[in-house]
């Protein structure tokens, strides 16, 4: 029997996944506390010990993990025109997992330097310019992050015209050049840069966070968890080899803290009538919620939805749902349990978080009346024809309203200028394996998808 | 650097326009010139040339309007370039610019005065506004 465990150091829980290659199923998972300020190994070993008790004693042939402990991945970006490098920027280092503390625009000031020294980035990601287009702002922030002595890798993916002067400039930090995250004006390149990302990762920030400790378990392959769980859905949107996948996918992880949102589709506009503005997206797009989540971010849910919808989706009273909601702010670790009123209020947020999130992922539609007729404008992605939703994070898979909760992110004829799904199938990731699976994919893909297709659980189909 | 000596151009048809074929034909015409070229499309707003001459580093931006409103379209422009920077860059203008029949000249000279540095009447032939492009952006014979 050859068998592969799949560690997930998270936030809060580091998660283990023990899965039988030859028999491509999943012999066990267990979680643990996370032990990053002491010794990341006491929580893997709580955690190991769980799952031997649950599955005996094993010699795993080999051992991955991913981990956004310690923070994640902290990235901060600067490119030159918002909507364009900079966006180009944002988009490269969310598919590459991390987590985008701060965009910056156009030249960085006296302040911005001041912040981010307060900030102090794992990465910092400078682009600007489209190849033979500006160097001026590129150099300029090149110029001012060398004269703060950078203690932070910086990946240069700015116009190329300007990427030896930059890295002159810069020589003596640990800089690494990459191609231009945007080549020629709409045409975006963020893999290489992605590629780079996930290398400075694996070589330097686990050995910053603590997590080098762990590794002399691990095999080989450490990246960020959301990367793993971006490169789960793509393979089970799209397949390998003679194993299909089920097609375009939109997935969904309501966390604590915040909501990641995924969707492997094309998304281009569907009618000849239609044009399209803005940046073209990637196929496998990820966009991160930072204001949406069940327990920090508790607030931000409450602001975008309002307490009145929050009250009607919970049943609740005004005064109840918000003495919870502040108990809530308070002692984060709380979970429903057998408290009704609680599962209630978690299933509102939930609903609301989810609702909040897609709309914000999904493209919109408008109207523009010419002197040719009327004119279909589409900004970003048109989700209406993806045909699965795969919902994960905790709150999500342990509530009984499944999918309830996950009809928040269709097509809504009171919203209906927002590209959302229109009829899916729902997934819902219950054994929480994504990450895993992710992991288990560079090495056996076809092992992966396998065992998703069993084990994500189908909660129905909308009308 | 592949497009070294190039000039960069940024193009597009403004406002609420469709009109896709002339745009086309415009694109091709100025890549055989020997300009590089960022074409935007259909229903371009002027905030989206701004943004894409800064990134790109244009030389030069040639907006085209078909649908007559490209007065109304047009309007502050120019200060906007200068409020991003884009002081003094050449700005272009051709097409039915305007309703109706008006005597060119006059046409030319309102547009002049909302900061453009050419405009052009109907039936202009692409090898006009290259000859312009040259001369405003100082390039000698083939480019």
């Amino acid at each position: 029997m050859k068998t592969v465990l799949l560690i997930d150091f998270g936030s809060t829980y580091t998660k283990l996944t023990a899965v039988d290659i030859d028999r491509e199923c999943i012999l066990g998972t267990a979680a643990a506390y996370t032990t990053i300020e002491t010794d990341i190994n006491d929580g893997l070993e709580a955690g190991l010990k769980i799952l031997q008790s649950k599955i005996g004693t094993l010699d795993f042939n080999e051992c991955y993990a991913c981990s956004s402990a310690a923070g994640g991945l902290r990235m901060i970006t600067s490119g030159l025109v918002p909507d364009l490098t900079g966006e180009a920027a944002r988009l490269a280092s969310l598919g590459a997992g991390a987590k985008v503390i701060k965009v910056y625009s156009f030249e960085l000031t006296e302040d911005d330097v001041e912040e981010i020294r307060r900030i102090k980035p794992d990465i910092f990601l400078l682009v600007g310019g489209t190849d033979g287009g500006n160097t001026e702002c590129i150099l300029h922030n090149a110029e001012v992050l060398a004269n703060m002595k950078p203690d932070f890798p910086i990946v240069l993916a700015g116009n190329r015209s300007a990427a030896k002067k930059c890295q002159e400039i810069l020589s003596g930090y640990e800089v690494y050049v990459c191609p231009n995250v945007m080549p020629k004006f709409g045409e975006l390149n963020i893999e290489p840069a992605q590629k780079q990302i996930r290398e400075i990762f694996l070589n330097r920030i686990i050995q910053a966070k603590g997590l080098s400790r762990a590794s002399e378990l691990l095999s080989d392959i450490m990246m960020p968890t959301p990367s793993a769980v971006l490169q789960a859905v793509e393979l089970l949107s799209g397949g390998c080899e003679d194993e299909s996948g089920i097609g375009e996918l939109v997935a969904v992880d309501v966390g604590g803290a915040t909501t990641d949102i995924y969707s492997i589709a094309d998304g281009m506009p569907e009618h000849m009538n239609t044009v399209y503005k803005g940046l073209p997206e990637p196929y496998a797009k990820r966009t991160v919620e930072g204001d949406i989540g069940m327990r920090y971010s508790i607030q931000g849910i409450v602001d975008s939805a309002g307490i009145d919808r929050i009250c009607e989706l919970s049943g609740l009273s005004e005064d109840v749902a918000t003495a919870l909601i502040q108990d809530l702010k308070l002692n984060p670790d709380k979970v429903p349990e057998n408290d009704k009123e609680m599962e209630n209020l978690d299933f509102a947020l939930a609903s609301c978080a989810v609702e909040e999130a897609v709309t914000r992922h999904a493209g919109t539609i408008s109207e523009s009346y010419t002197l040719l007729g009327k004119v279909l404008v589409q900004e970003g992605k048109n989700l209406t024809n993806v045909k699965n939703i795969v919902v994960t994070g905790g709150s999500l898979i342990h509530s009984q309203r499944i999918y309830h909760i996950t009809e928040n992110a269709l097509y809504s004829l009171s919203n209906p200028s927002s590209l959302r799904p229109k009829i899916v199938d729902v997934w819902a990731d219950k054994t929480y394996i994504l990450a895993a699976m992710g992991l288990l994919s560079s090495y056996y893909p076809k092992t992966a998808l396998k065992i998703m297709k069993k084990e994500l659980e189908y909660h129905g189909h909308s009308k | 650097m592949e497009n070294q000596g190039k000039k960069t151009l940024v193009m597009g048809v403004i406002g609420a326009d469709v009109h896709a074929v002339g745009n086309k034909i415009l694109q091709h015409a100025f890549t055989e010139a020997g300009f590089e070229v960022v074409n935007l499309g259909v229903m371009v707003a002027q905030e989206e040339y701004i943004s894409a001459a800064i990134e790109s580093g244009a030389d030069a931006i040639v907006v085209s309007s078909l649908y007559g409103q490209g007065e109304l379209d047009c309007r502050g422009m120019r200060e906007k370039c200068d409020e991003a920077g884009l002081k003094g860059i050449p700005l272009l203008v051709g097409g039915n610019i305007v309703i109706g029949k008006q005597k060119f000249e006059d046409v030319e000279r309102r547009f002049k005065a909302m900061g453009f540095d050419r405009a052009f009447p109907p039936g202009t032939a692409p090898e006009t506004t290259i000859e312009a492009l040259r001369e405003l952006l100082h390039i000698d014979g083939e480019n």
